[in-house]
């Protein structure tokens, strides 16, 4: 198997499972329960964007891919500083979800 | 040659990567609350990328692109602890507890504790 072809292959089987971990991450946001879960969920989204966006670099050999994918992150960490300074100003006001959060459960 | 040998590396970073981009998702869709659930995302979120940033460094045996790359994944080191420490933070104040397996809460005294 030449280099080219192998990395074909790994590029896609690393796409793979790459998607399968957004819709991890997507069951995790839709479930929630509580408003952090979801902010954090939206946080790992955008870094496993990020790395997609890298696969995609490599597959078509577009080097201006990862520029963009470093201003991914970039966006990705001030709408994380954005919801957690909401998240902390909001207040104790709409804790609906946390008697749930106490417990073991998923 | 070399081109070849890179190609082989890169993939194997590429796949490595991806793979720890997964187990960060599994580990934020199984862990019990929002403290283990973002202990998983941070850390292992962070190398699934970076290892991918690496793969690309690799691959294009280019000095602009390892550059952008390097800088690409330090960012990612700087920036991930500070966001996922706020958040964690604003968490906690705001009194969302941990889950009943956590052993130990030494914040605890800092809990906003008002209704």
């Amino acid at each position: 198997m030449s280099g080219a072809v192998f990395l074909d292959y790994a590029t896609q089987v690393a796409l793979g499972l790459l998607t399968l971990g957004l819709f991890a991450t997507i069951i995790r946001i839709a479930r929630g329960p509580t408003l952090p879960d979801r902010v954090l969920g939206l946080d790992l989204l955008t870094t496993l964007a990020t790395g997609y966006i890298g696969v995609i670099a490599v597959r078509t050999g577009f080097m201006l891919y990862v520029d963009i994918a470093i201003a991914l992150s970039l966006a990705a960490f001030l709408a994380t500083v954005a919801f957690a300074r909401y998240i902390l100003t909001r207040g104790s006001k709409g804790r609906e979800g946390n008697e749930k959060a106490r417990g073991t459960e998923q | 040659m070399i081109a070849e040998i890179a190609q082989y590396v890169s993939g194997t970073f590429l796949v490595v990567g991806a793979a720890f981009g997964l187990l960060a998702a599994i580990g934020v869709l199984r862990l019990p609350d929002l403290y283990s659930r973002m202990h998983a995302a941070s850390k292992a979120g962070i190398v699934g990328t970076g290892l991918i940033f690496v793969g690309i460094a690799v691959v294009s045996l280019d000095g602009a692109v390892i550059l952008r790359a390097v800088i690409g994944i330090l960012f990612l080191v700087l920036t991930t602890p500070v966001s996922a420490h706020l958040l964690a933070r604003a968490a906690h104040f705001l009194g969302y507890r941990a889950s009943d397996l956590t052993v130990l809460d030494e914040m605890e005294d800092n809990t906003h504790t008002e209704a």
